[in-house]
């Protein structure tokens, strides 16, 4: 009996050290995101929830009912969900397809990887010159599409636009997302292919039935990263076409800066909010959708 | 056989395409940079409409794609480093701003990375998960709490506005905990039972053991804020105080050819860890899932 319970305060003790122990390694990082982002949030969502700043009155969800009927969030919103369907899938099958591109034995592969990285590097507002250049009305792709003797597209103010943004979004993140899925295909097993190999599966086969369960918890990652930089490409779309760019190009972020100039706290905290809202749940939807078809191969 | 050696041929042309078109950008961003200033305005005039009024350049009327200057010519960089200090001290204020963010952001998040991979329980999860949606977070969610705490704290517009959201920022402690959740737990068990306590394990076992993986970190969070532009503009409203990411964009439309030199002068800093590092960011995210680490 005793010794059960000297076990039971041993395992207690140790559970309650490991406790102590793990709060204070995450002490430094958790105290500044509380500072920083936790504790502001609160407020965040209390300004939401008032009328203003100095009456303070709580209107409770009004901020948000009229932030909805604004047409420019609407527009803004519509957009950018827009954007982030076609450009992240895209980001992630193309970004795949150069890594299994790249897995076959070519000449001068390690040249290619090194060039498809190359854009990390490049500073933002450069890249907007040279895309400027490129798909301005008189721009060398027009000129080039021109020699086929089709007429030129004026890019940048037309329904074309979020094409432009998404090629310059892939040309910046496909490396990135390459890599990541390259170093997951080296991590195969050998020999699991070879008994496809053997057995007769054919590499359209080896993709669906082996890779593609083996890469679950890499395309979930790369998901989440080409995510991410799907709503940071707002700075490129800033650069190219400042505040009030083409209508289709008129995004969140737009919407959020143009808000944070005139100062309307309200507004801003409620579109805050509702961001966060969405990015939760799409988020958790990730994960949900990863634990279910992906647990069976993770080691 | 014969299929065989056709189905690599087109793989590697089809490589080769994909490729030059990523190189395209960077490499008419330098060679652009040789030109002198009237090149530019013959070739991109139209865009740029930077002509001034009474020089008379001649301007073509379409735009030509040039990837050899007529003339090589150091006349952009000249100005850019001997005639115009503003651009070397805009230069400096983005190293002052990003080593401290770098520094900061990687070595909190090693504290942070060794507490999730050791200590794992529903709290810990919950608190990782919240990690991850605050990494995904845009800036324009996450800069209202970050411009509202610089304000309690009365540092809006100094350096700090900015430094301190990056060293917290959450990035490097996701990347980090998923490097560091695959050292084999055998090295740790085996350190404890030679009698090593936590700090010794984080010292002698982790940080050893995540040596590339801090390093491409390190590199990803330094590409990111040297390219930062949302962040300096709404938290740091002193001009003098903007990085060159930021001043950048204001020289585009004036004058172009400055704008390539300085473009390439940025890109130094970064291109340099890029092919230093390249092998160790690669290596980095390849080897973290092996047990050799």
């Amino acid at each position: 009996m005793k010794q059960k319970l000297n076990l039971l305060a041993e395992r207690f003790n140790k559970r309650s050290r490991d406790s102590i122990n793990g709060a204070l390694w995450l002490s430094p990082s958790f105290l500044g995101v509380a500072m920083f982002y936790i504790v502001p949030f609160f407020v965040i969502v209390y300004y939401s929830m008032i009328d203003n700043p100095i009456r303070r009155n709580f209107v409770f969800f009004d901020n948000f009912i009229n932030l909805f009927g604004n047409r420019a969030f609407q527009e803004a919103a519509s957009n950018t969900i827009k954007f982030s369907i076609v450009a992240v899938p895209l980001a992630v099958t193309l970004s795949l397809l150069i890594a299994l591109m790249l897995e076959a034995r070519i000449p001068l592969k390690s040249y290619f990887r090194t060039f498809f990285l190359s854009p990390l590097m490049v500073p933002v507002a450069s890249v907007v010159l040279i895309w400027q250049v490129l798909f301005h009305p008189n721009g060398a792709i027009n000129e080039f599409i021109m020699i086929f003797g089709a007429s030129g597209i004026d890019w940048m103010q037309s329904e074309y636009s979020q094409f432009v943004v998404i090629i310059l979004f892939l040309w910046k993140n496909l490396g990135f997302n390459m890599i990541l899925f390259m170093a997951a295909l080296s991590n195969i097993p050998r020999e699991i292919l070879e008994t496809a190999d053997v057995e007769g599966a054919g590499p359209i086969r080896k993709l669906f039935y082996i890779k593609l369960r083996y890469l679950s918890p890499t395309l979930l990652f790369v998901t989440i990263l080409s995510l991410i930089n799907s709503f940071k490409v707002f700075r490129e779309v800033y650069l190219l076409t400042g505040d009030y760019p083409y209508g289709e190009l008129y995004m969140l972020q737009h919407f959020m800066n143009n808000i944070f100039r005139s100062l309307d706290y309200q507004r801003l905290a409620a579109a805050a909010v509702v961001m966060t809202i969405a990015m939760v749940i799409i988020i958790a939807t990730l994960f949900i959708v990863e634990n279910r078809f992906g647990r069976d191969v993770e080691e | 056989m014969r299929k065989r050696y056709f189905g690599r041929t087109g793989l590697f042309i089809l490589s080769a395409f994909f490729a030059f078109c990523f190189l395209l950008p960077t490499v008419l961003t330098i060679s652009n940079s040789f030109m002198t200033q009237s090149e530019i305005d013959a070739n991109y005039g139209m865009i740029f409409e930077s002509t001034r009024p009474g020089v008379g350049t001649y301007v073509s009327d379409s735009v030509t794609l040039k990837f050899i200057p007529d003339r090589v010519s150091f006349s952009q960089y000249i100005t850019v480093l001997f005639r115009s200090p503003e651009y070397i001290l805009k230069f400096w204020n983005s190293v002052i701003l990003v080593i401290p963010i770098v520094v900061l952001q990687v070595g909190i998040a090693s504290f942070a990375a060794y507490s999730f991979t050791r200590y794992q329980g529903r709290l810990k999860n919950f608190l990782f998960f919240f990690y991850i949606v605050l990494m995904l977070m845009p800036y324009q969610v996450t800069i209202v709490p970050n411009y509202l705490v610089a304000d309690w704290l009365d540092i809006l517009g100094t350096r700090w506005a900015v430094i301190f959201p990056g060293a917290f920022a959450p990035f490097s402690v996701f990347l980090l905990t998923k490097f560091m959740r695959r050292i084999p737990s055998v090295l740790i068990e085996a350190a404890k039972l030679d009698g090593a306590n936590e700090w010794q394990i984080f010292t002698r076992v982790c940080i050893p053991q995540c040596r590339s993986a801090l390093y491409s970190i390190a590199i990803l969070v330094f590409i990111d804020y040297w390219n930062m532009v949302e962040l300096p503009i709404i938290l740091l409203d002193n001009a003098d105080m903007q990085p060159l990411s930021v001043f950048l964009s204001t020289i585009n439309s004036g004058e172009a050819g400055v704008a390539f030199a300085v473009a390439v002068i940025y890109m130094i800093p970064p291109l340099l860890l890029f092919l230093h590092g390249e092998e160790a960011l690669v290596e980095g995210i390849t080897h973290s899932g092996s047990v050799k680490g």
